[in-house]
């Protein structure tokens, strides 16, 4: 039973199906009849009309409805005709379609084979999708369909025991109603089933009529007289022939044959480098710059590297979290147990296509390679054991300021150190002992000191804010210190003709002289320098906001002022003597000036191509000057040479504060912000054929830095190779 | 007269070089072809030395040709074969889209094809030119011989990568010039010796391939299509004398070439094999002796090298890279075998009694010979990269492997060298020194034994490390205190004195210390000095080196202090292990 209902399911399917044959049958209409006609010579005219059926008419319908036995008779015909496929597909269709039409007569009346079943007008679709609802469909007009009540398990059970044709019952899936198949129906399922031909028709090879038969037959089919195009060769084949002629002739069109041939022929080599002995001509025309070798891998890529290599966490966080750029590796270093746990790179193709974009798209470029060992750049100079004495290590501090120490300035024997600091004081020491040997109150904080250079004058010169004291410290030799006195007192009183001087000297009397006080100068502005001649008769001071009197110079023993510059030229830093002849040197920001005092002229300006120059020192020659500047430099300018430097020393990270030429050795010193005094060996030979030298000896270190300020002045020892230097922190230092 | 006025930008580099757009405006070509045609003929860009006079007064960022180079390229015969390609391709879309089968299989009949062979020959006029650049041409072709079959690439080229590659190794193990390996976490890299030219390739790993997609195929078969062609003449000009394939051996022969195992001579012929011609090494136009006798210990070296696996019988298990290890054993000598199911070309079975090694990747073997030794495939890479036949325990199943080397490490000073790869070259020094490498089995044993024995004394050591190194100290100190004595004598009496009352060593010791620490900081401070006076323009130079210096000894610091700690650890670990077992 339930194969039946199989098949009748399988059936309905070709129903819904057939709306594909019907674009066969409609192309093959006419084969179909006629072999139909040929088979219908043998058989009776009715059949006729079952044949024609298959053109849409409702009366041949109805016809095989009532009529099943001529029915049965076309089956056996069109079986017969087992060649055309299509045809029987339609047969089944309709004996499908006539089936059902016994038990609703009025279904068959939309019917036709060739178009689609139009009682349900869903289409080719799983039926199930209609399973949850009341209707299974629509018909034409768009109406649901309703399905069919279905009973129950018991109606169903009662009707398989009651209904002797429950057997052969099956329901229609398009429509659900049940279809009673009639006994032909079930004789062709069993013949389906036994894979006979289906009606079961007894001849199934019918013998062949030959219309058209092979042989040759004495008198023609038809009698017209052959055409003249039948006896001449045709113009346009020759034509066409011509062409390919042609084309094979010029190589466009190749024979099958020749084709063969020419796929076979993979990539063909040859001795390329036969002969090895290349002419020049073909050599390329200029030197390959061949690529660059891919680098090899190190240790750190193997699949089991030592463990060092591995990453740590923070490592590979990091590499994670750089740009790609950036990493220095395009990998994480990774450990495998074994060979076989070794996965395939994943971007080891995309690598590949990189070198091959850089193969070319990378510009190249010829660099020689310099195989420099970086020991040869350091210079060839003489070592600094052999260049002593200089000071080397520190020997003395001398404690007593508690602010920065401005300035500092030792006396010609080099018996006596005096300093000025922030805190408004200045203070005696001696050298040797570190022992302060006296202390000044002063209104202001001194800028500089300077002490006399002449050893028979015992004078110290202190620029305090805008005025400039002229002291007596009255240290040392008694004898000295009257003599001093004295020569200050028998001034040579001869008054200057016309000209008013430009400031007066105040001479100081009672509590003031006994405190030391010989002469206040007060300037108009403040003095940030000052300055003895080598003789120690005159001294400069300088005022930088002093606009046209910025450059003072004093006569000690006339105690007189003058101007000699009637136009500031920038601002001047400090102001020095020529230690032989009549030259001033003027250093404003970024000039050196040098003039001749005695014809009263310019004489040279020195280019120090710094930014700002902080303080200048001369060699006791008078030809070389050394300049420190706030942007770090340190320079040496040979007047002889040019003006323009002739060394540029760039050894302190910080401004530089003060340099300082030793008298008597070829030393000169630079102290700097960045807590350090370096001592360089600066020779200067007589022959001027030789340049000076310049070696630095020794970095003294051992001020700390306050308030981002170093070592703020330092000055040699006059006889000894002792450097003082004062800081911020408050101290004096010797090094020793 | 007065000479015509020159103009700016109209002689000297300004003319010299051309930007891209120039190029492509006067080949007449798209950017495509411009950039085909650029890999075929070896066309890079230059970068001129001064960008502004170039550039005709802007820097802005090109890429500058050659002129000279365009004008070559611009007469080169495949600039029309791309052309003729384009109207074919032209001539075929109007065909199809006119549905006009015949055209389109006549058209498609008529492609136009273009030889390389004269490139090549331009570009390497000489065959050993060819041989330096074949690097990347032998990485590239193994690269696409992995390839699968898939629409990035053509089939074709695929298919010859293969063969040529196969043929190369054929080579490579028939003229026994291999000389390095190294398994990379990227793939396997090789580096061989041919003509005196060292070559080195990288074969990818062949598990679990995946397409990325950020590659422009269409450039990659560019370089294929010079690189194959150029690898088939280098290998024809390779095997010249040896033989000759033609086509039809090898279809036939495809998969057992492909397996190694065989030499070609075999192959082809089924003839004996021919002994190689052991090199002769005629007298040099030198006249040194000691040279003579360098190179002679040179070429013994690398004779025992070539022969390294000669004797020796290798059966590989299923597990392992087949391909490679059989590349590698038959390149040194060895004879090689694998079951028959995984591949065809084995010559012996598994239950070979001759068989002395094979070579196994995985935890548990349960049948084993005792014939035959088990080991990973690891040893016979680090056999070729220590040139000698490594112990093999540490190589048997189940063992923590020791770390691979990479060899083409050259040690520089400063750098850092891990403790197994000194021990290596300390090995190799020795061996050098003349001291025998034993290669026979017995012997071989007899030293594992040996091994043991010092492996036993050396945990021993370790046992009682922690007192030795006090006494080491100490002889240390003694040993200072020895070289204090005789430096400076003054120094000693004080410290006498002190002795009586306390043993103060220390205080002696210190002073020592004192004079070393002393000279070094003077020394340093001479060195810093002398930094000082380094001129500007050298100054830069300087501190470059320096830094690179520094970054170099920082990075050999941080390597050597994490292989401490880890060591540290270990031992700890060792020590936790051993006391919770007692």
């Amino acid at each position: 039973m339930d194969l039946f209902h199989d098949k009748s399911a399988s059936e309905s399917d070709g129903d819904t199906t057939d709306s594909e044959e019907s674009v066969y049958s409609g192309l093959e209409e006419e084969p179909d009849t006629s072999d139909d006609e040929e088979v219908k010579n043998d058989d009776k005219s009715d059949s006729e009309n079952g044949d024609n059926s298959e053109s849409d008419d409702d009366e041949s319908d109805k016809e095989n409805v009532i009529d099943n036995d001529t029915e049965d008779k076309d089956v056996n015909e069109e079986d017969t005709n087992t060649v055309n496929v299509a045809a029987k597909n339609k047969y089944n269709d309709k004996n499908n379609t006539r089936t059902t039409s016994q038990t609703v007569e009025d279904e068959y009346y939309h019917d036709s084979s060739d178009e689609e079943d139009i009682r349900n007008t869903v289409g080719n679709i799983p039926m199930e999708w209609y399973r949850d609802y009341p209707h299974i469909g629509y018909d034409v007009e768009g109406r649901k369909l309703i399905k069919p009540k279905k009973g129950d398990e018991l109606d169903e059970f009662l009707q398989r025991m009651d209904n002797p044709d429950y057997w052969r019952t099956v329901t229609n899936k398009m429509t659900g109603q049940n279809v009673l198949l009639t006994k032909e129906d079930v004789s062709l399922i069993e013949g389906l089933m036994l894979q006979r031909t289906p009606g079961g028709a007894k001849e199934t090879y019918e013998p062949w009529i030959d219309f058209f038969t092979h042989e040759t037959m004495i008198h023609p089919v038809t009698n017209r007289p052959a055409d003249k195009r039948s006896f001449i060769p045709s113009k346009w084949e020759k034509l066409k022939v011509g062409q390919m002629v042609h084309a094979i002739k010029m190589g466009w069109m190749k024979r099958s044959t020749e084709k063969k041939e020419k796929e076979d022929d993979e990539p063909k080599y040859h001795m390329l480098w036969k002969d090895d002995e290349e002419n020049e001509a073909t050599r390329r025309y200029r030197a390959n710059i061949p690529a660059p070798k891919a680098t090899l891998p190190g240790h750190v890529e193997s699949y089991n590297p030592p463990p060092e290599y591995l990453f740590t966490k923070e490592e590979e966080e990091q590499w994670l979290s750089q740009e790609p750029e950036e990493r220095r590796m395009n990998f994480i270093p990774k450990k495998y147990d074994s060979l076989r746990l070794v996965p395939a790179y994943s971007s080891f193709v995309k690598e590949r296509f990189e070198r091959c974009l850089d193969l070319y798209l990378c510009p190249r470029q010829q660099q020689t390679r310099m195989n420099i060992n970086p020991e040869d750049l350091i210079p060839k100079l003489p070592k600094p054991k052999d260049l002593q004495p200089f000071p080397t290590q520190q020997a003395i501090i001398y404690k007593g300021h508690t602010d920065i120490v401005r300035c500092i300035s030792a006396d010609p024997t080099g018996q006596w150190l005096a300093s000025g600091c922030d805190d408004e004081t200045v203070k005696f020491w001696e050298v040797l002992t570190g022992r302060c040997m006296k202390t000044l109150k002063v209104s202001g904080t001194p800028r500089c000191i300077a002490w006399n250079p002449n050893p028979a004058i015992c004078l110290c010169l202190v620029a305090v804010d805008q005025s400039l004291l002229v002291l007596n410290p009255g240290l040392g030799d008694k004898i000295l210190i009257s003599n001093t006195d004295s020569m200050i007192q028998n001034k040579e009183t001869s008054e200057p003709a016309g000209k008013s001087p430009p400031l007066s000297w105040t001479v100081c009397e009672d509590d003031q002289y006994d405190e030391g006080y010989r002469f206040i100068l007060s300037h108009p502005k403040e003095i940030t320098h000052v300055s003895w001649h080598g003789k120690g008769d005159y001294f400069a001071s300088v005022m930088p906001k002093g606009d046209s009197k910025a450059v003072l110079i004093h006569q000690l023993s006339k105690q007189r002022s003058q101007n000699p510059f009637s136009k500031p030229k920038g601002l001047v830093q400090c102001v020095y003597f020529h230690p032989i002849r009549p030259f001033l040197f003027v250093a404003t920001q970024r000039y050196i000036r040098v003039y001749n005092l005695l014809k009263q002229e310019l004489t040279k300006k020195l280019m120090t191509s710094c930014r700002w120059v902080s303080s200048m020192s001369i060699h006791s020659g008078g030809d070389n000057l050394v300049i420190g500047s706030y942007d770090c430099k340190l320079t040496w300018f040979d007047l002889d040479l040019s003006t323009k430097p002739y060394q540029t020393l760039r050894h302190h990270k910080k401004a530089i504060r003060q340099v300082s030429f030793h008298k008597r050795y070829p030393l000169f010193a630079s102290a700097s912000d960045d807590g350090t005094v370096i001592v360089c060996h600066g020779m200067v030979y007589n022959d001027l054929l030789q340049n000076p030298l310049i070696v630095p000896v020794k970095v003294l270190h051992g001020h700390k830095i306050t308030k981002d300020l170093g070592v703020i002045d330092c000055e040699f020892h006059p006889t000894q190779p002792w450097v003082f230097s004062s800081g911020a922190d408050g101290t004096i230092r010797l090094f020793t | 007269m007065v000479g015509e006025k020159k103009k700016k930008y109209e002689s000297g580099s300004a003319t010299a070089y051309m930007s891209r757009n120039q190029a492509i405006k006067k080949l007449q070509l798209n950017l495509a072809d411009f950039r085909r045609l650029c890999i075929l003929k070896g066309i890079y860009p230059h970068e001129p030395r001064h960008k502004k006079r170039v550039g005709k007064g802007s820097t802005a960022p090109k890429t500058y040709y050659f002129a000279k180079d365009i004008n070559y390229i611009s007469h080169e015969p495949i600039i029309n074969k791309f052309r003729e390609f384009k109207h074919f391709v032209r001539r075929l879309k109007k065909a199809i889209n006119k549905r006009n089968t015949d055209a389109a299989n006549r058209i498609r009949a008529n492609k136009p094809k273009y030889k390389l062979d004269h490139i090549v020959k331009e570009r390497y006029p000489s065959f050993i030119d060819a041989l330096r650049d074949v690097d990347d041409c032998l990485s590239m072709c193994f690269l696409f011989a992995t390839f699968p079959k898939t629409a990035h690439t053509s089939y074709d080229f695929i298919l010859l990568s293969k063969r040529l590659t196969v043929e190369f190794m054929h080579y490579v193990i028939a003229s026994k010039s291999l000389r390095k390996v190294f398994i990379s976490i990227k793939g396997i890299y090789y580096q061989a010796e041919i003509m005196g030219q060292t070559i080195s390739w990288v074969v990818p790993h062949k598990l679990g391939y995946d397409h990325p997609t950020e590659v422009d195929y269409k450039i990659m078969q560019t370089f294929t299509e010079f690189y194959t062609t150029l690898l088939g003449f280098l290998e024809l000009e390779d095997k010249e004398g040896t033989t000759k394939m033609n086509a039809e051996f090898r279809e036939q022969h495809e998969e057992r070439l492909a397996a190694l195992s065989q030499s070609l001579q075999t192959l082809h012929a089924g003839s004996e094999e021919e002994e190689i011609e052991m090199d002769d090494f005629p007298s040099e136009n030198t006249d040194d002796p000691d040279q003579i006798e360098q190179v002679k210990v040179e070429a013994e070296k690398l004779k025992k090298l070539q022969n390294l696996f000669k004797g020796l019988k290798f059966y590989l298990s299923r597990e392992v890279p087949r391909e490679t290890l059989v590349f590698l054993i038959r390149s040194f000598g060895g004879e090689v075998s694998w079951c028959h199911t995984v591949s065809v070309g084995s010559t012996y079975k598994e239950d070979d009694e001759t068989i002395t090694h094979q070579i196994v990747d995985r935890t548990v073997m349960p049948n084993q010979y005792l014939s035959r030794y088990y080991i990973q495939p690891q040893w016979v890479f680090d056999c070729i990269n220590s040139r000698q036949l490594l112990p093999v325990e540490d190589y048997f199943i189940g063992a923590v492997l020791p770390p691979h080397l990479s060899p083409f490490v050259q040690e520089e000073e400063g750098d850092y060298v891990p403790p197994e790869r000194r021990s290596q070259l300390a090995g190799q020094s020795a061996t050098d020194s003349g001291v025998e490498v034993v290669s026979d089995e017995e012997d071989s044993e007899d030293e594992d034994e040996e091994d043991k024995d010092e492996e036993e004394e050396k945990e021993s050591e370790e046992e009682e490390s922690d007192e030795s190194e006090v006494e080491e100290q100490t002889t240390n100190k003694g040993k200072k205190r020895k070289f204090d004595t005789s430096g400076s004598g003054k120094k000693e009496k004080p410290t006498k004195g002190l002795n009586t009352r306390s043993m103060s060593v220390k205080a002696g010791e210190l002073e020592v210390d004192n004079v070393d620490q002393r000279l070094q900081r003077q020394t340093k401070e001479e060195k810093r000095l002398a930094e000082m006076m380094i001129p500007k323009k050298k100054k830069r130079l300087y501190d470059k080196m320096m830094y690179s210096k520094k970054k170099k000894t920082q990075e050999a610091k941080v390597l050597e202090e994490k292989r401490k700690s880890i060591e540290l650890s270990k031992k700890s670990e060792r020590k936790r292990k051993r006391k919770s077992t007692s």
